[in-house]
């Protein structure tokens, strides 16, 4: 635990030097001077932040209660259309139809009003709130039915993975009222600053970084209570916990639930960065993603999980610029080598060369991971 | 006769005008009388060609149908060097030469520049009377089919002398289905007699046929004309109409289920060849296998691939590709199994991760080889077309064939595991792996062959999708929730609940369809999916008994 604090505070010290230095190399570095951060760059470091805050969230329920989502893009997503609707509403007149109202595929599509759903969205507070509730909502939902019904393991990934599948396939109707295929772009400004500004950027960044560093101390916060320790025994041996007399279903429902609404905020945050949100971020292969990213950092520390996402997203925009050919292999060898070789990330890899000079005593959580996977394992077979 | 004499007269006026040419002809054969009747249509008016034409079928030779037919698609052409009649092979308008055949003896005639030919034009008067004469000639051919088409264009303009041919040729054809077409035609035309006996006859005769025509034709008795009267005047004849009216949709709505059923069967059917194999890998071993789309994919490509390789015999190629697919995708799971998931037993997540990324390997050493456009494999001709069961229902032919085809693969997959030895040693070391390997049953190899067999299978379920969806590197993708689906739905570890339960998925989405939408329909029974794993989260048929405690 201590191992993990410093990590956790280096982690911290790390995003707020980011939240300093990009702005200074942004703004007050002149463009020719070989320090100066374009802002291409800028926003680069602001997706992966957002990335990170997925991780974050994955992280929390998978590699801490055990349980493996692969709908986290779905919230993700709704995150992102909630603050694609605001931006949309702030368009007003200055579409290509020049509707106050209606955003321009409405007014394509030959609508006479706003639908219902879209009241509201001209309010950046009631946006805020779409944002956190609706991932948490859906996530409330699907998950009462789900651990009400002790759907667990596999089964429990394969339903959020068909419930990502189908949101994917209901946004990319046109009369679904979200822009169908094309999504939304075009965002004009942010309460009223322009989006394309540098200015807006960088302040977009530092605000990315501050949601970062918080949610990094939620989850830090929640892991180490005692609801943490409870999520780890459920990750570990759910019917065991269960027979202690704890409620793991609500427990289950009440972590998962909030990692929804962290996936909806990152999702928000990323969508006025890069400026458009199009149903293609349900695919159930973004969800996986965002769980590679974690087992690459290291499953069951949140720093990990976080640092994977970046670390993988940077080897992606490397690699799709590049070598595009070679992404794909890439992506699918690591997913490959992660799981037979390091089972807990590049995380436990450094913590094993550590044991070794230490000769150490193995985290409790690994000897008990590994005995409940030895015991599972003779009983699967 | 008046024909007769006619002809007579322009022979002779004929024989006047041009000596020579007349001279050359055998004199008042009917060959010459043809020729020279023909030769009329050079300079005549539609009008007037319209009365050639009538006159040369008149005689009822049907060596006058190919030139009939000829008119019909432009490929009728006068000579000017000499004013000569000739049919050309093809009416292409950008050959320079056009090869032309003699009209009456049907021989080849050498070719002419498309200069010196003119086209006898036709208009859309002539061209239907065209039709219906030649649908006379071919009322008599050896081709049912022909005859069948000849029946509905006669149809189409009925006479009193079309009747007359239709009566006469209902006594003697033999096939049921021309048979039938001939029934309705005289039964509609018998609608229109005086009589209302004669109709009343009609009615009870139309009632058994389910054609829309015949439908709507008999709902048109019951309505009102402009002045306030019915269309049909007798108070019974109406009655008779408005319940043959009745009896007519109530088959059609029925013969409609029973479409919307055989569709939902063959959706399921896919849904069942592309789920068995992983009810193999999954249901039996345990394994999550999200490469099992990627597998189906080499399959498709395998049929891609022997096609190529056999451009000549596309049926052959298609039958070879599903050995040549099952040996692709099984030796492919073979591979994967001993390299991979053999060290991630009992790792359910990690195996899942771990496929995830071989399938992104697979897709995209497609990507490479074959680009990442989609290939269009070629349908064999008998696996296209359909089968017009009667008039409210017909069959088609590639949905037939799925639906056969997925129930021999589920077939010999459930043989091979009841009645083989390797399905004994499947289901042993499936059940208790321990007591297996203490018997002496090779555990390791065990696994090896039925995940081989799991992904073989998905290979030839390859083959068949490349049938009906585009192959492509994404094919894998759009197929690998829904077989996930199915397996789940159907119970875990148990084929014919993966049967079952692909069916019932098939008739349930064609049953929403008409009302939701191709896209809603696929959304609603994901839902429904998900909300039924939440009540019965074992699925359609629960394993029980001890098998089930070591599947949790």
């Amino acid at each position: 635990m201590i191992e993990q604090d410093r990590a956790g505070a280096a982690f911290l010290v790390l995003v707020v030097a980011v939240a300093i230095a990009a702005p200074v190399l942004n703004q007050f570095v002149p463009a020719s001077s070989p320090f100066h951060l374009s802002t291409y760059s800028l926003t680069l470091i602001g997706k992966y932040m957002c990335y990170a805050m997925l991780a974050l969230a994955v992280d929390l329920i998978w590699g801490y209660a055990g349980i493996l989502s692969l709908g986290h893009a779905a919230f993700f997503a709704l995150g992102g259309y909630a603050m694609g609707m605001y931006l949309m509403r702030q368009i007003g007149p200055r579409g290509v139809y020049g509707d106050p109202i209606l955003p321009d595929f409405m007014v394509f599509l030959n609508w006479q009003k706003l639908p219902w759903f879209w009241v509201g969205f001209n309010h950046f507070w009631f946006a805020l709130i779409v944002i956190a509730a609706v991932p948490a909502a859906l996530a409330l939902v699907f998950g009462w039915f789900a651990f009400r019904s002790r759907v667990t393991g596999v089964y429990f990934s394969i339903m959020t993975q068909a419930l990502s599948y189908a949101l994917m396939l209901a946004f990319f109707r046109n009369d679904m009222g979200f822009g169908g295929n094309n999504g939304f772009t075009d965002f004009k400004d942010i309460l009223g600053f322009d989006l394309h500004a540098d200015r807006t950027r960088v302040v977009l960044v530092v605000v990315t970084a501050a949601a970062l560093a918080a949610s990094y101390l939620a989850c830090r916060a929640i892991v180490a209570s005692r609801a943490g320790r409870l999520f780890r025994a459920i990750r570990d041996a759910e019917s065991r916990a269960r027979f202690l007399g704890y409620r793991v279903e609500s427990y289950k429902l009440w972590v998962f639930v909030f990692s929804a609404s962290l996936a909806g905020i990152a999702g928000a945050l990323y969508v006025p960065q890069v400026g458009i949100i199009n149903p293609s971020e349900f695919a159930p292969i973004n969800s996986i993603e965002a769980v590679i990213w974690v087992a690459v950092g290291g499953r069951g520390t949140l720093f990990g999980a976080a640092m994977g996402a970046v670390l993988v997203n940077y080897a992606k925009t490397y690699f799709t610029g590049a070598l595009p050919e070679l992404w794909l292999y890439a992506l699918g060898a690591l997913f490959v080598l992660v799981t037979l070789f390091l089972p807990r990330g590049l995380v436990g890899l450094g913590a094993r060369r550590r044991r070794a000079v230490h000769g150490a005593a193995a985290p409790v959580i690994w000897a008990l991971g590994s005995h409940v996977g030895v015991s599972l394992g003779s009983k699967l077979k | 006769m008046l024909g007769t004499k006619l002809q007579v007269t322009w022979l002779l006026l004929a024989v006047i005008l041009c000596p020579a040419r007349a001279l050359a002809q055998p004199p008042l054969s009917d060959v010459g009388d043809v020729r020279l009747v023909l030769g009329e249509l050079r300079e005549a008016s539609f009008v007037e060609k319209e009365r050639i034409v009538e006159r040369l079928s008149a005689r009822g030779d049907p060596s006058i149908r190919p030139v009939l037919s000829a008119l019909l698609e432009d490929r009728l052409f006068v000579r000017e060097s000499d004013h000569l009649i000739f049919i050309v092979k093809s009416a292409d308008d950008s050959l320079t030469s056009l090869e032309l055949i003699d009209p009456v003896s049907l021989a080849g005639a050498g070719s002419a520049s498309r200069d010196d030919l003119t086209k006898i034009g036709t208009n859309n008067q002539l061209r239907k009377r065209l039709r219906a004469l030649v649908a006379r000639f071919d009322l008599s051919g050896p081709d049912a089919a022909v005859r069948l088409a000849a029946v509905e264009e006669i149809l189409r303009s009925l006479d009193a002398e079309s009747l007359a041919l239709l009566r006469a040729r209902s006594t003697v054809e033999p096939d049921a289905g021309v048979r039938e077409q001939i029934e309705i035609g005289l039964g509609l035309a018998a609608l229109d007699s005086g009589d209302s006996r004669a109709r009343l006859d009609a009615i009870a005769a139309l009632t058994r046929t389910l054609r829309p025509q015949v439908r709507n034709r008999l709902a048109g008795l019951l309505e009102r004309t402009a002045d306030g009267g019915f269309a049909e005047s007798d108070e019974r004849v109406r009655q008779a109409a408005a319940q043959a009216v009745h009896a007519i949709d109530r088959w059609r709505t029925f013969y409609g289920v029973v479409e919307t059923l055989f569709f939902g069967l063959s959706v399921g059917s896919v849904l069942v060849l592309v789920a068995v194999g992983l009810a193999i890998t999954f249901g039996v071993m345990g394994v999550i296998n999200m490469a099992h789309g990627e597998l189906m994919m080499l399959g498709a490509y395998t049929t891609y691939v022997m096609q190529l390789a056999m451009p000549n015999h596309i049926a052959a190629a298609i039958v070879l590709a599903i050995p040549a697919a099952f040996l692709v995708a099984g030796m492919t799971g073979v591979i994967l199994e001993r390299t991979i998931i053999r060290f991630l037993y009992g790792r359910p997540l990690e195996t899942l991760l771990a496929t995830f990324g071989v399938s992104l390997v697979l897709q995209q050493l497609v990507r490479s080889v074959f680009s990442a456009n989609n290939r269009s494999v070629e349908t064999p001709a008998w696996m296209s077309g359909t089968l017009q069961i009667n008039g409210a229902l017909s069959i088609t032919v590639n949905r037939l064939c799925i639906i056969l085809f997925s129930l021999i693969v589920f077939a010999i997959l459930l043989f091979v595991l009841k009645r083989t030895r390797l399905g004994l040693d499947i289901r042993a070391v499936s059940q208790n792996r321990a007591m297996a390997q203490a018997m002496g049953i090779r555990t390791g190899w065990v696994d090896a062959m039925t995940f081989g067999l799991g992904s073989g299978i998905a290979g030839i379920a390859g083959v068949a999708l490349s049938q009906f969806t585009n192959v492509g590197p994404n094919l894998g993708q759009s197929y690998i929730i829904d077989s996930f689906m199915v397996v789940v739905f159907g119970g875990v570890g148990n084929l014919w609940g993966t049967l079952v339960g692909g069916l019932s998925m098939g008739v349930v989405d064609q049953l929403l369809e008409p009302y939701a939408g191709a896209v809603l329909a696929k959304i609603f029974v994901l839902v429904a999916l998900i909300v039924f794993i939440q009540r019965w989260p074992r699925g359609l048929f629960p394993q029980t008994g001890r098998a089930a405690e070591t599947q949790a």
